[in-house]
């Protein structure tokens, strides 16, 4: 897979972050913000930017860094919120979505625009809190010399425009606003304020004149105001009440034509020049139309592109598609519910019938499988993210990392592949950043100067384990400790390791000692456990000092199709995920030995397993009660094997795994439930918990023999 | 949120409220017809082992998942057959969809406040707690039952105790 192939899916989560975050932003309360609200914006530019450093979308991840910076300080309290500051940040909010939108198309964003609203996060860190970010990065703040402080990058047009403003030949502009209501009018006049000296304003909703003074283009102009409101709700014409000007205007803007255009063009430019020489006011504006056209017609290329990418996908509720699959899964039963009763017709006297009811089989089998299609997705399609982003922070940290990932193949539900991807990207770079040592530090401490970082995925006991493994320094218990304390949590030295290492999921906890763009702003664990939690699984963290730090994410198999194999035991069925067993025999008496009176094991190949009687364990009736009637089957949980007890093997398929704790509650040794072909559920076994109940209930069955001996041997 | 939910429901008892009457051998009970999801046969139900008897195991209703509770077990009836008129009503309750068996159902009620008259102080298998009252109507009584308590009870072991604790 190709990292191109992820784009979609970026864009349309930084969409919905954008959207969030909008959202956020507009509900915050300015004078008593909600800390919670705080944290989740600041989270949401955290996410995007971490994308958009993963794609190299470099000019997204600047706005967003800045952005972050700014919205990590409101956080902390150390910048008070105003009006104006929320309708900076949701001017940055507007921009990053332009910005995308560039990205989605396949282009650079505006230049000239990101500029801007670097400078103006930049003043406003300035500002609000006499420090400087990033000066070296950005020219300096300028906001009164709004036509010098055109970048060198910027279009050719602009560039004529900036010369326009050298010989100082403001341009006294009327701008009209049609049907734009008054918030919108306020942020509009703010913004032309940066332009040039505001005239007078006058009017209503519907129409709203304007008179600006200014030295900046119209294109350049409608172009920022674009971002607010439609070009169709703008009307910019320029009035000349000196002839002087008159002259002067029309030949700058021709020239910004001709410098943007063919040669051809510049001819058309000198035409422009003598119209404007006879008939001046009115030729102003109609060569003014003529330097904008360009503009306008590159505009409109990137929207049409826009319309044409996105119908390739569609965004559907999950639970749409859950009652889908649901109505299908009923479609299938009620299907060959109707077909043993065609099969047991004549089929001369109903052949219509029959075959109707083959041609129903297949489609409702298409249909099933289609249905399950939607939802099912490989882990690989989050894995095979992971080798640009491991290469391109091993290169930026100076470290030798050697990227493995095991179980690709496991199958995931589309919405927690979705949601795995953040919490994800977050670990890896935790790993990189703080996990992994510098080669210099892995030598001195006897290791291979590579790296290495495992992301691993499986199916166990009813749960998905996702594991980054690394082989790096480990936690630092001490530094976690001293920091927790710094932060003012209540700690202890007494506290088990496991208790200490919870704790870098508190919010705002980063025990690295710079914060880099990388990570060690102390959000990332913090929203890691968050969406897991989400998803209705949780974190684990195991670390040895010295020889590195594994991050368990345990998800609920909450959709997850399962290859099962299923079993009879009396006259009931159960499941095995299929990946638990190893292989099925018959014992024969000699294999079976017993161990301290009634534990029982079966030799395997010079090997001894404990053997778990399944109609003992689960109380089954009408069992095979010997065990070499029966067949054992060798299983695997939690990394042990035993030899389970059944009376037979029925086969193999393919199963949806359904909670049973959505409307019960956990079953001992049974890890969810499925519904079988002839609507009836069966349990799915979960052998490691199986294996405890086994044991359990041999114990009470030994305490009752017990308790029962004195009283018989009396007798 | 139970707490909520019965106080929801004394208000609107203040005028009437409708009750799906249930029978249990010879006797008749009731549960608010709000929290009746459906009423279905007893079909296909899967034994689940090493819980009480009265947890019959689970079934599926159109795809989800969901466990079935004999109240004449729980209740320690005696005669329990499962046949063609064995009866399962499905209530949703705590969030929760649970079947329940019952012999049969008989018909929908509308109950006055005047016509309900308070749980006695009795009760060994069935605690007054679990119940909305007695409803009185003409010579019958019938046994109001709070479906919703009753399940969530620790006793049930039908959800886990945290959430009974709720």
């Amino acid at each position: 897979m190709d990292i191109s192939d992820f784009y979609d899916t970026f864009f349309e989560e930084a969409d919905e972050l954008l959207a969030d975050m909008e959202r956020l932003l507009l509900d915050l309360d300015v004078d008593d913000p909600d800390s919670e609200e705080l944290n989740a914006i600041f989270r949401a530019a955290h996410s995007i930017k971490g994308g958009a450093g993963t794609f190299g979308f470099t000019v997204l991840q600047e706005t967003t860094h800045r952005l972050e910076n700014l919205l990590d300080h409101t956080r902390r309290g150390e910048l008070t919120l105003r009006r104006d500051i929320v309708d900076t940040f949701l001017e940055t909010k507007d921009m990053l979505h332009d910005q995308l939108d560039a990205y989605r198309n396949g282009d650079e964003p505006d230049a000239a625009a990101f500029e801007r609203i670097c400078r103006v996060l930049q003043q406003m860190a300035l500002d609000e809190l006499g420090q400087q970010e990033g000066a070296a990065t950005a020219p300096p703040p300028q906001p009164a010399a709004p036509a010098a402080e055109e970048p060198a990058v910027a279009a050719s047009s602009q560039e004529a425009s900036s010369e326009a403003g050298e010989s100082d030949s403001a341009v006294r502009l009327v701008i009209t606003l049609l049907g734009v209501d008054e918030q919108d009018r306020h942020l509009l006049i703010e913004e032309l304020g940066h332009f040039g000296e505001i005239g007078e304003h006058a009017g209503d909703t519907e129409r709203y004149r304007i008179e600006l003074k200014s030295a900046e283009s119209q294109t350049d102009i409608e172009a920022v105001l674009c971002f607010i409101i439609e070009a169709e709700q703008l009307v910019i014409e320029s009035v000349n009440d000196a002839p002087a000007a008159a002259e002067s205007t029309p030949a700058d803007s021709a020239q910004a034509a001709s410098s943007s255009e063919t040669a051809k063009a510049s001819a058309a430019g000198s035409e422009g020049q003598a119209e404007s020489q006879t008939v001046a006011s009115a030729a102003a504006p109609a060569t003014q139309e003529k330097a904008a056209a360009p503009a306008k017609e590159a505009k409109a290329k990137p929207a049409k592109n826009a319309k044409g990418s996105e119908s390739s996908t569609i965004r559907v509720p999950v639970d749409k598609v859950d009652q889908i699959i649901n109505l299908v899964g009923e479609l299938i039963i009620t299907q060959s519910m109707l077909e043993q009763t065609a099969n047991d017709m004549d089929i001369v006297s109903h052949g219509p019938l029959v075959n109707g009811m083959n041609l129903l089989q297949r489609n409702a089998r298409d249909l099933q499988e289609s249905v399950m299609s939607i939802r099912m997705m490989p882990m690989d399609y989050v894995f095979s993210r992971f080798p640009r982003l491991v290469r391109d922070l091993a290169d930026k940290l100076g470290k030798d990392v050697e990227l493995v990932t095991e179980g690709k193949s496991t199958e995931l539900d589309k919405s927690l592949i979705e949601r795995i991807m953040d919490p994800l990207t977050h670990l890896v770079r935790n790993s990189l950043d703080h996990g992994l040592e510098s080669p210099e530090k892995r030598q001195a401490a006897g290791k291979p100067t590579t790296g290495r970082l495992t992301l691993s995925a499986q199916h166990q006991g009813g749960n998905i384990l996702i594991e980054v493994i690394d082989d790096g320094a480990g936690l630092n218990r001490e530094r976690i400790l001293a920091k927790a304390r710094s932060n003012g949590l209540t700690v202890s030295d007494s506290m088990s390791d496991d208790d200490v290492w919870q704790m870098i999921f508190a919010p705002g906890f980063s025990t690295a000692d710079q914060v880099s763009d990388v990570s060690g702003r102390g959000v990332g664990m913090d929203v890691v456990k968050r969406n897991i939690q989400e998803m209705g699984g949780h974190v684990e963290i195991l670390s040895r000092t010295g020889q590195g730090t594994t991050t368990r994410i345990v998800l609920p198999l909450t959709l997850a199709i399962l290859d099962g194999m299923s079993i009879r035991c009396g006259k009931e069925t159960f499941l095995l995920p299929l990946n638990a067993v190893l292989e099925s025999l018959q014992p024969v008496a000699d294999d079976i030995y017993s161990m301290a009176g009634n534990d029982q094991l079966l030799k395997v190949r010079d090997e001894y397993l404990p053997i778990i009687t399944l109609h003992q364990a689960l109380d089954v009736q009408g069992a095979k009660t010997q065990v070499t009637e029966a067949i054992a089957v060798i299983v695997q949980g939690e990394g042990r094997r035993y030899a389970l007890m059944v009376d037979d093997l029925v086969g193999q398929q393919q199963v949806v795994v359904k909670n049973l704790e959505t409307n019960y509650r956990k079953v001992p040794g049974i890890s969810a439930a499925t519904i079988l072909g002839d609507g009836s559920v069966a349990l799915i076994l979960d052998i490691a918990d199986l294996h405890r109940l086994d044991r359990r209930k041999a114990q009470q069955r030994q305490e009752n023999q017990r308790q029962l001996s004195p009283e018989v041997s009396p007798a | 949120m139970t707490t909520q939910a019965s106080a929801a429901a004394s208000v609107t008892d203040a005028a009437s409220s409708e009750y799906l009457v249930f029978s249990l051998g010879e006797e008749e009970y009731a549960v608010d017809i709000l929290k009746v999801q459906e009423i279905r046969g007893y079909e296909n139900v899967t034994r689940i082992a090493n819980v009480p008897a009265f947890i019959k195991g689970v079934t599926n209703l159109r795809g989800v998942i969901v466990p079935i509770i004999d109240l004449r077990l729980k209740f320690n009836l005696e005669n329990v057959e499962y046949g063609g008129q064995t009866v399962v009503i499905v209530v949703n309750v705590a969030d929760r969809i649970v079947g329940i068996v019952v012999d049969g159902v008989s018909d929908v009620m509308s109950l006055t406040q005047e016509q309900i008259k308070p749980a006695p102080e009795f009760g060994v298998t069935l605690s007054s707690d679990y119940l909305n009252g007695i409803g009185s109507l003409d010579d019958r009584m019938l046994v109001l039952v709070d479906i919703e308590k009753l399940l969530t009870h620790e006793e049930m072991q039908l959800v886990e105790h945290t959430a009974a604790s709720a």
